[in-house]
């Protein structure tokens, strides 16, 4: 059983990697919904011989709907409204990006280590793979300018988030666990909405230019 | 009780409703005023039968933490809730008339929304017997006269004075938050306070806090920009009754804090005597109508702190005569203020209404024009400005006849600062009332005025000869004070009341003869002139061939002795364009007089503020990623720390 949840763990992080060194959004989105569809399967691991059950099932399929083709499909039609096809000028480079991954896989690794869990959670491998998720969606919301990437920073550490909860309280009840879902769900389908009209009345979704949209600024203008 | 609950519950669903009657601003007019009337209507019985001394109590259990749903009418409450109920209701009627007449402008269900919160919440001010229910009506109440001051905020100086209403109330707030802290650590029930603080500390934090709300000097600066920026019937309902509040809490927080050392009466009578001379000098060099009311509130104000802190110095020093009087003469002038000043602001209203303008500079002649206006507003000029036989000077004299019996420095210079406020304050309303309604018109727009509609005359009409009432019953009503006297010093009243009653009753018998005599010459030459012909004619021109109503004597002309003599502190700046030559074109002049405190207190202070905050500025910069990285920089640091 631990092997595959290894597996699924490792496969989450290359996610991870490759939507850091990606220029296109068509596949850093694409990233982003296969890397919610590898989470599907953790609660079911997860969860051992014991939980396989209807809670259990009940998660996975509202992961796969929600994180691997929900989320997507809004990103897909807001990148749709806008010109935009890539990540134009990323503050920090492609290859730097992945370079400063692996540094934050190592920070991951390094605060993991110190970080006891309790006996009998999960595996070794959870707990950098939240961190390193969390820490890997902050850099991507700090390191580029569209506001579609942004939203995919944000999913990715959604995603570390999920993969801390389901690994280390297994036993947290199906509501909060659906609860979180739907919030996030409502955060991204309220920002893809904006951002689909972002890009359409201003022809851009850099959102470096929207800080022009701020209020003292003008006033000292 | 229960009907005070029930004017409650019209109140705030009667104000909810007009805000959601968009469609129709006539019924969303008569539901506002409508409910505030019913609701004041029924509210009174409860303070009239509380301010006989009956004790009613309303209790239930409230989630919020340290708080209680509870209620009280005692005879303090009941004294402040009289007025409350008397003065809203009838500015809920005139103000029917005043934002009903002006069709095609916003619909009117947002100024009685707030109408209706700011009553509901006074009233639950004056009733509340929990802190935090006490905080929480005090922010209502706030709040809605801060939306009601801005109404029309598409002017910007109503807007300037939003913003200083809102800065200097929650100044204010932040103190009796403080104080309350302080009074209640162990229960937030005003019955099982237990100060944890040094007495003095919580009188000053009240004098602060309470003292925004009542108008003291230095922190009276919102008044006169609030007032005549506000809707006339909430000018009158704030400076009537919203800044009493301020009185009231000061009141009952002495009630808590027990025997008064010897400074807090200094401190009152020095406040007192420091304010009201500052504001009635302002007042009289204000060419604004309104703004001219709002400095006399500060004076007013200032008044009731002189006989707060002549009672004060009397429980000090034991002679009970001294501290009865002092209060008794604080809260009699509290009525005066409320109905003497809510009818002027009512009657500056109609002038408003009917003139389109506040200049007292562009008015004149009105009472010939606007009879009603001008009659009811004479009798609260007299009121406010305390001449007999009007409750002004009863409860002036009151404070008086208490500073004289103790003999100190204290109650001297009260009495000396109350005589020249006295005499000021004539000055200010001579001035105001002068210029306003007598002579004849300085402007053409004001030709035209008229007294205003139905529903606007009514409430002049019955404020006028209630405070007439008010004030030849004083001889009765002030025995009838007893019960709420004895709630603050503590020490039975009536005696010495009934005993300063017999010479109120000789001041009113005189004012009647005087009346009477005047009535009489009146009617004589009425008498004498029936039959002939009265012609009218220019005055003596001084041989100038085409005098104007422009060079009659200006309201800025009649006070300009005093201005001069009292040049430094008030330091009017005069703009002046001298004729020059045989033939001089068009000149003009003009003056204007900001508040000293504003200008050299506040505003300096303020810049330094925002000057030194300024470099906070640049943390808000918007950059979204420097955010992001600032806050996963602190946890991954927090982490680190925490984990090693």
């Amino acid at each position: 059983m631990n092997s595959w949840i290894d597996a699924v763990l490792v496969l989450i992080t290359l996610t991870s990697l490759v939507l850091l060194g990606a220029s296109r959004l068509g596949t850093s989105i694409r990233m982003v919904a296969l890397q919610g569809v590898l989470l599907s399967p953790l609660p079911l691991l997860l969860a051992g011989p014991s939980g396989f059950g209807p809670r259990a099932a009940m998660l996975a399929v509202a992961t796969v709907l929600i994180k691997g083709l929900g989320f997507p499909w809004l990103m897909a039609r807001a990148v749709r409204g806008g010109s935009q096809r890539r990540e134009m000028d990323p503050r920090v480079g492609y290859n730097a990006s992945l370079l400063a991954g692996v540094l934050l896989m190592v920070v991951a690794f390094l605060l993991s280590s110190r970080l006891p869990l309790p006996p009998g959670e999960g595996t070794p491998l959870v707990l950098p793979v939240a961190l390193f998720n969390i820490l890997a969606g902050m850099f991507v919301i700090a390191s580029r300018r569209q506001a579609i990437t942004q939203v995919l920073g944000y999913l990715v550490m959604e995603n570390g988030i999920y993969v801390f909860g389901v690994g280390i309280a297994s036993h947290q009840p199906l509501l909060v666990e659906l609860g979180i879902l739907l919030d996030v769900f409502a955060a991204v389908f309220v920002m893809g909405i904006v951002i689909f009209h972002m890009g359409r009345e201003l022809d851009h979704t850099d959102t470096d230019r929207l800080t022009l949209l701020n209020d003292w600024q003008k006033e000292k203008e | 009780m229960t009907l005070l609950l029930v004017a409650l519950g019209l109140l705030v669903a009667s104000g909810t409703a007009a805000l959601l009657c968009r469609r129709s601003p006539r019924a969303a007019n008569l539901i506002g005023a409508g409910g505030a009337a019913a609701a004041c209507a029924l509210g009174l019985i409860p303070a009239v039968v509380g301010l006989g001394g009956g004790e009613a109590k309303f209790d239930l259990a409230w989630p919020v933490p340290g708080g209680s749903l509870s209620l009280a009418i005692d005879p303090l409450t009941a004294f402040f809730l009289l007025p409350l109920f008397a003065l809203c209701g009838l500015a809920a009627v005139y103000g029917a008339g005043y934002l009903g007449g002006r069709p095609g402008r916003r619909s009117p269900g947002a100024p009685w929304f707030f109408f209706n919160w700011l009553v509901a919440g006074m009233v639950v001010v004056v009733t509340a017997r929990n802190a935090v229910l006490f905080l929480l009506a005090w922010e209502v109440m706030s709040l809605a006269s801060y939306f009601l001051v801005t109404h029309e905020d598409e002017r910007p100086e109503v807007r300037e004075a939003g913003w200083t209403y809102l800065v200097a109330t929650h100044f204010g707030n932040a103190c009796l938050i403080a104080l309350f802290a302080l009074l209640g650590p162990r229960s937030l029930d005003f019955a099982d306070f237990a100060p944890a603080a040094p007495a003095g500390l919580l009188f000053v934090l009240a004098l602060i806090g309470f003292g925004t709300k009542a108008g003291f000097v230095p922190l009276h600066v919102w008044l006169p920009e609030a007032h005549p920026a506000a809707p006339s019937h909430v000018s009158a309902v704030m400076s009537g009754v919203m800044i009493k509040m301020g009185i009231y809490g000061l009141l009952r927080t002495l009630t808590w804090l027990g025997p008064p050392p010897l400074w807090w009466g200094g401190l009152l009578i020095g406040i007192g005597a420091a304010s009201g001379l500052f504001a009635v000098l302002f007042a009289l060099a204000q060419g604004d109508l309104k703004r001219l009311l709002a400095y006399s509130s500060v004076e007013n104000t200032s008044i009731i702190a002189l006989g707060l802190g002549v009672g004060l110095v009397g429980l000090h020093t034991g002679t009970p005569g001294v501290a009865i009087l002092g209060f008794a003469g604080a809260l009699l002038h509290v009525w005066t203020h409320a109905l003497g000043k809510g009818l002027l602001f009512l009657g500056a209203g109609a002038v408003l209404h009917a003139t389109g303008t506040r200049e007292m500079d562009r008015l004149g002649g009105l009472s010939r024009s606007m009879p009603l206006t001008s009659a009811t507003f004479l009798v609260g000029a007299a009121a406010v400005a305390g001449l007999p036989p009007l409750s002004g000077f009863f409860s002036e004299f009151l404070i008086l006849y208490g500073a004289v019996q103790h003999a100190g420095l204290h109650s001297l210079a009260a009495m000396v600062a109350l005589a020249l406020m006295s005499g000021l304050a004539a000055a200010v309303f001579v001035r105001a009332f002068g210029s306003v309604f007598l002579g004849a018109a300085r402007d053409g727009t004001v030709r035209g005025a008229h007294d205003p509609g139905a529903a606007m005359r009514a409430p002049l009409a019955i404020l006028a000869p209630a405070l007439l009432v008010l004030g030849l019953a004083t001889p009765v009503l002030v025995p009838a004070l007893a019960p709420v006297v004895e709630q603050l010093v503590s020490l039975p009243a009536q005696r010495d009341l009934d005993a300063a009653s017999a010479p109120l009753a000789v001041v009113v018998l005189g004012s009647v003869v005087l009346m009477a005599l005047v009535a009489l010459i009146a009617g004589g030459r009425r008498l004498l002139l029936a039959g002939r012909t009265v012609g009218s004619a220019v005055t003596w021109d001084c041989g100038y061939a085409h005098p104007t109503a422009r060079m009659q004597y200006t309201a800025s002309s009649f006070a300009q002795p005093l201005t001069a003599l009292f040049g430094p502190v008030l330091r009017t700046r005069e703009t002046a364009d001298a004729p020059r030559g045989l033939f001089p074109d068009a000149v003009s002049f003009a003056t204007r007089t900001p508040d000293a405190v504003r200008e050299r207190v506040w505003r300096p202070l303020f810049a330094h503020v925002s000057g030194a905050l300024h470099a906070m500025h640049r943390l808000q910069h918007g950059r979204l990623h420097l955010y992001v990285i600032s806050i996963a920089l602190t946890l991954v640091v927090l982490l680190l720390w925490r984990l090693s």
